[in-house]
């Protein structure tokens, strides 16, 4: 016991100073993309999230103004602060999962597929709204038992390859797999612009492609199971900088 | 329409060089990639892009297949006096958009 607590005392500074985003590691020219809007391929996906947040749509003619009025006064700190508990359904939800959630049963309009342009658009919109204010994930304790899922998720073996996602990203992170640097994981800027999707995607779509590098079965999109990763990750990604929407290799 | 982002410096002065910076939302589909069922899918690119100072063209390129989705172009002109600018991209299927924007000197 002892010896855990000198040990936690030892790591658990150290660690928290070397946390680092992806975005240290990439490319001057893929950093460069990121820093500017007018370069950002991502923005035109907020330009379409904006015209979504102030159209009407449904059969009361709402819109999210309607309700939220502009999104950079009602918003901001809220990307930082998922996933969160959900009192309607009695689990936690993602953020993508709100905004649906909110155009499907308060603004009645036709509801919006995980990984559509449509959500991805609105979560880029609203994410934005928090652009450079730290992870902070809620103190409720309703929530405990995802983040501790999303724990076991992230240390257990999994495919054919049997690796754990701390396998990757903590024993060895900063080190490289074929030509990518192997990042902390740190989910601080979804939904983002991927070169390699050559287009926008969410944390969701980007553990896909983890899980079935080392040849797993992905879980479905909005499974609980990713959002008890996104929960984890949230926690342990605490205070550092949100850069939605980033752009990745 | 595809979403378009159009960067212009907001102050400029007359005889001044400015740099006009655009993106433009398009898959640019190279006609090379194999599809989720096998059959390569078919080309769909922009081909062409024009940027003209009240009529006078000031710049133009080819698009080609190997450039990648949503292009960021980069132009320098020349501003004498206030104009519009008239950017239009053309491309596969009658792929045909036109932007303008007002050009005011200080
Ligand atoms: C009819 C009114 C109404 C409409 C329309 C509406 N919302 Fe909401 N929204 C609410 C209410 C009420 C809440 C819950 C607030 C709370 O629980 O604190 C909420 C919560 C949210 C939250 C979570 C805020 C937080 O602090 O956790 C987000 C994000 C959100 N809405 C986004 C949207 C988006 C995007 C749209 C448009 C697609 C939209 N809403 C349309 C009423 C609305
Ligand atoms: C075989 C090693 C490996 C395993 C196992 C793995 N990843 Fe990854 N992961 C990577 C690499 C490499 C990248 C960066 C890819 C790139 O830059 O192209 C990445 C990227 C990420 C990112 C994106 C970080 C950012 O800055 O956007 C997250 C989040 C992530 N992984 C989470 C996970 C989770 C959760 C698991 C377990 C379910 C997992 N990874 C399993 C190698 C791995």
């Amino acid at each position: 016991m002892k010896r855990c607590l000198l040990m936690l005392l030892c790591c658990l500074p150290a660690a928290a100073q070397q946390r680092r985003s992806s975005f240290e590691d990439m490319a001057r020219e893929t950093q460069a993309l990121q820093r500017d809007d007018a370069t950002n391929p991502a923005m035109l996906w907020v330009q379409e999230g904006e015209a979504l947040w102030s159209g009407a749509a449904g059969a009361a003619g709402f819109s999210c103004a309607s309700c939220h009025s502009a999104a950079e006064t009602s918003m901001p700190g809220v990307a930082a602060r998922y996933p969160a508990w959900d009192d309607a359904r009695g689990a936690p939800i993602d953020l993508a999962g709100r905004i649906a959630q909110c155009r499907a049963e308060r603004q009645g309009a036709p509801p919006l597929d995980r990984e559509s342009p449509g959500l991805l658009a609105l979560s880029a919109y609203v994410g934005l709204q928090s652009r450079g204010l730290p992870i902070a994930p809620p103190d409720d304790p309703r929530l405990a038992p995802a983040v501790a899922e999303g724990a076991a998720l992230y240390a257990e073996r999994r495919g054919q390859l049997d690796l754990s996602c701390a396998q990757c990203h903590d024993d060895n992170a900063g080190r490289r797999l074929g030509s990518s640097t192997i990042p902390q994981a740190h989910p601080t800027g979804y939904p983002l612009y991927r070169l390699e999707w050559q287009g926008l995607g969410s944390l969701q779509r980007r553990l896909r492609g983890c899980m079935t590098g080392v040849r797993a079965e992905p879980f479905r999109y909005g499974a609980p199971e990713y959002i008890a990763i996104e929960a984890f990750l949230m926690r342990r990604a605490a205070g550092m900088a949100m850069e939605t929407p980033a752009v990745r290799p | 329409m595809a979403r378009v982002l159009i960067n212009i410096p907001r102050e400029i002065h007359a005889g001044e060089t400015i740099t006009i910076r655009t993106l433009i939302q398009h898959g640019m589909e190279s006609g090379y990639r194999p599809g989720a069922d096998g059959n390569v899918v078919p080309r769909d690119i922009l081909r062409r892009f024009t940027a003209r100072f009240d009529d006078e063209p000031v710049f133009a390129a080819e698009f080609s297949p190997a450039i990648a989705a949503n292009p960021f172009l980069s132009f320098t002109m020349v501003v004498a006096a206030s104009g519009t600018l008239t950017l239009r991209w053309e491309g596969d299927n009658g792929f045909d958009q036109t932007e303008t924007r007002r050009i005011a000197v200080a």
